[in-house]
C-alpha cells in the first residue's frame, strides 16, 4: 500500500495552469526521485502535496485525503518539507529553529546534531549568520524534528559547494539506511539520485511522463525527457 | 552576564529601591507615581507578548485594560452599595477581595481577547490594526452609554479593595502587590520567550508559511498569545482602577491603546524589560514636564520620533545593543 498517492493532479497559479496530470506513488520507506527540466512542475507538485497550493485530482497520504486539509494539518500527518531556498527562521538560533519545529518521536535535537555535527557546533548561532550549507543542514534538521514519515527534499543541494553537497548526500544516504523514512528527492544531480533513490518519476510540462525503478532509468530515457 | 541582563537587574533594583528612597527623601508621592509606572509596565508586558513575540500590532489593548478596570469597578461598587450584581438564575454579590477581582478581570479580558482574536486574526497587517481599533471604539462607546455604571462620568469606588494580611491603603503595600505582579508577568514573558510556543510564535511572525510546513497553525499560536496578552493587560487594568479608585471609559479609549503601545516602543519592542523602561520613562516625563507645560506630550512625541528613527531597540536597545533576549 502506498504512503503517498497522487493521481491526475492538476493545479494552477491563478489563470495559469501549471500541472496537467501528475501521478506519483511512494511506498513506506521508499526513496523516490522527482526529475525534470526547470519549470516542469516539480516544486508545484511539492506545494500541492504540502497543501501550499490548491490542487485537483487525487492526493492521498496514508489513507487521508490531502485535498481537504490545510497545510499545517497535512504536515501533522507526517509530511516533512525541506523547502527550496532553505528558508530558516533567521532571527532564531540553530537550537531554537529545531525546538520551534519539534514534535514527539525518534528525532530530537541530539540526533539531528549527530547527523550534522556542524549544527551542534553552532547551536547558539543565529540562523541568519550561518553559511548556505549550514542553513541547508538546519532546514533538513528542522524538517526531521517534525518526525515525518515522508521527507520531501526540494533542491536540497542547489547552489552549495561540492564538499557541502557531499555532506548533504551522505546524510540523505544515512537517513535512508537507518531511519526507513520515505523520501521524495528533487535534485538535478542524476549521479547522486541514482545512488540515493529506489525509483524515479519524470515530469514534463506539468505531466508525469515516465516512472519506474532507478535501474530502468536508461540513458535513452534521460536523453528523451531530461535532455542529458 | 550580557549588558542587557545588567540593565534589567538595575531596573529591577531601582523599582525595589523606590519605596525606600521615597521614605528617606520624604517624598511619599513618589510611591504612587512608581505604582502608576509599574501598572503601566504590566499592561505593556501584556502587549509585548502580542506585539514583540507575535508581531501583532494591536490598537485595541485598551479594551482589555478597560475590561479589567470595569471588572474591579463593577464588583467593588456592588460591594459598597450592598446590592447583588445578579439575582437570576443565581445570586452573585459584589466583592472587595482583590484576588477575586483579579481572577474576574483576567478571565473577562482573556475571554474578550479570545473573541476579538478569533475575528481579527482572520486578517493581518493594517486590517488587523483597524479591526482591533474598531473593537476598542465599540467598547468605549458602549461604556459611555452604560448609565448603570456611571456612563461617561465613570464609577468612583470609595474604599480600596482588600488583600488578606495587607493594608492596601498603605501606598507601599499596594506598590508591593503591583511590583510582585509585574515580576510574575516578566517571569512569564521570559519563560514564554524561550519555550517551544514562544519560539514557534516568533517563527510565525517571520515566515508563517514555513511554520505551517512544520505542522503548526500560526493563527492558533497568535490567538493563544493574544489571550495571554489580554489577560495580563486586564489584570493591569484592575490594579489601575484600584490605584485611582475610579474607572471611566477613558480606560477603553484608543488613546489608552496608543499609550500602552508607546510604552513598548519607547522601551524596546520584544525586549524583556522594554515595557518597564518605557512606562517608567513615560511616567517620569509626565511628572517632570507636566508641571512645566500641559503640552508636555510634544516632548514625548519628539522622543518617540527619535527612537523610531535612530534607535529601533528602544531605550533598552540604545543602552544594551540592538538584539538580545535579556
Amino acid at each position: 500500500m502506498s504512503l503517498l498517492s497522487l493521481h491526475r493532479v492538476t493545479a494552477s497559479y491563478g489563470a495559469s495552469q501549471a500541472l496537467f496530470g501528475v501521478d506519483l506513488e511512494i511506498a513506506p520507506g521508499q526513496a523516490v526521485a522527482m526529475m525534470g527540466r526547470n519549470g516542469m512542475g516539480k516544486t508545484t507538485t511539492v506545494h500541492c502535496i504540502c497543501r501550499m497550493l490548491p490542487a485537483q485530482g487525487t492526493l492521498v497520504f496514508d489513507g487521508h485525503d490531502l485535498s481537504r486539509l490545510p497545510s499545517h494539518k497535512a504536515a501533522r500527518l507526517g509530511i516533512g518539507l525541506v523547502p527550496e531556498g532553505r528558508r530558516c527562521f533567521r532571527d532564531l538560533t540553530v537550537s531554537e529553529n529545531l525546538i520551534a519545529a519539534a514534535r514527539p518521536g525518534h528525532w530530537d535535537a541530539a540526533r539531528v546534531e549527530a547527523l550534522f555535527p556542524r549544527l551542534g557546533e553552532r547551536r547558539r548561532q543565529r540562523a541568519a549568520s550561518l553559511s548556505g550549507g549550514e542553513q541547508q543542514m538546519l532546514a533538513i534538521g528542522r524538517a526531521l524534528m517534525t518526525n515525518p514519515r515522508l521527507l520531501i527534499l526540494d533542491e536540497a543541494t542547489e547552489g552549495l559547494a561540492p564538499t557541502v553537497r557531499q555532506e548533504i548526500w551522505a546524510a540523505i544516504a544515512a537517513l535512508k539506511a537507518e531511519s526507513g523514512m520515505a523520501m521524495l528527492v528533487i535534485d538535478k544531480s542524476l549521479k547522486e539520485l541514482r545512488g540515493a533513490c529506489d525509483r524515479a518519476v519524470i515530469l514534463e510540462r506539468g505531466r508525469s511522463v515516465w516512472s519506474g525503478a532507478m535501474a530502468a532509468l536508461t540513458e535513452e530515457v534521460c536523453e528523451t525527457h531530461l535532455g542529458l | 552576564m550580557s549588558r542587557e541582563s545588567w540593565l534589567n537587574t538595575a531596573l529591577l533594583l531601582a523599582l525595589v529601591a523606590v519605596p525606600g528612597w521615597a521614605l528617606w527623601a520624604d517624598e511619599p508621592f513618589t510611591i504612587t507615581l512608581a505604582t502608576r509606572a509599574v501598572i503601566f509596565a504590566l499592561a505593556a508586558v501584556g502587549l509585548n507578548i502580542a506585539l514583540g513575540m507575535g508581531g501583532l500590532v494591536s490598537l485595541g489593548h485598551a479594551v482589555f485594560f478597560g475590561i479589567g478596570g470595569y471588572a474591579m469597578g463593577i464588583l467593588a461598587s456592588h460591594a459598597q452599595t450592598y446590592t447583588a450584581l445578579m439575582e437570576w438564575p443565581f445570586v452573585i454579590e459584589g466583592t472587595k477581595s482583590m484576588p477575586v477581582i483579579w481572577l474576574v478581570a483576567v478571565a473577562a479580558s482573556s475571554c474578550a481577547a479570545l473573541v476579538i482574536g478569533l475575528l481579527s486574526l482572520r486578517t493581518s497587517g493594517v486590517y488587523f490594526i483597524m479591526i482591533t481599533l474598531a473593537f476598542g471604539q465599540m467598547m468605549y462607546f458602549f461604556a459611555i452609554s452604560w448609565p448603570a455604571y456611571g456612563g461617561e462620568d465613570g464609577l468612583s469606588i470609595y474604599v480600596r479593595n482588600g488583600f488578606p494580611g495587607l493594608n492596601t491603603l498603605v501606598p507601599i503595600q499596594f506598590y508591593g502587590i503591583c511590583l510582585v505582579w509585574l515580576c510574575i508577568a516578566l517571569l512569564l514573558y521570559a519563560r514564554l520567550m524561550r519555550s517551544p510556543f514562544g519560539l514557534a510564535l516568533n517563527a510565525a511572525r517571520q515566515v508563517p508559511a514555513r511554520v505551517r510546513a512544520v505542522g503548526l497553525d500560526p493563527r492558533r499560536l497568535q490567538l493563544v498569545a493574544l489571550v495571554i496578552s489580554g489577560g495580563i493587560t486586564g489584570l493591569a487594568g484592575a490594579l489601575f482602577a484600584d490605584l485611582n479608585r475610579f474607572v471611566s471609559p477613558s480606560m477603553l479609549s484608543w488613546q489608552m491603546s496608543g499609550e500602552i503601545m508607546v510604552f513598548v516602543i519607547i522601551g524596546g519592542v520584544a525586549r524583556l524589560f522594554g515595557p518597564v523602561a518605557g512606562a517608567g520613562f513615560y511616567v517620569l516625563l509626565e511628572h517632570l514636564l507636566g508641571g512645566v507645560s500641559e503640552f508636555w506630550q510634544i516632548f514625548l512625541g519628539l522622543f518617540l520620533l527619535a527612537v523610531v528613527l535612530f534607535g529601533k531597540g528602544g531605550l533598552v536597545g540604545m543602552i544594551a545593543g540592538r538584539r538580545g533576549n535579556g
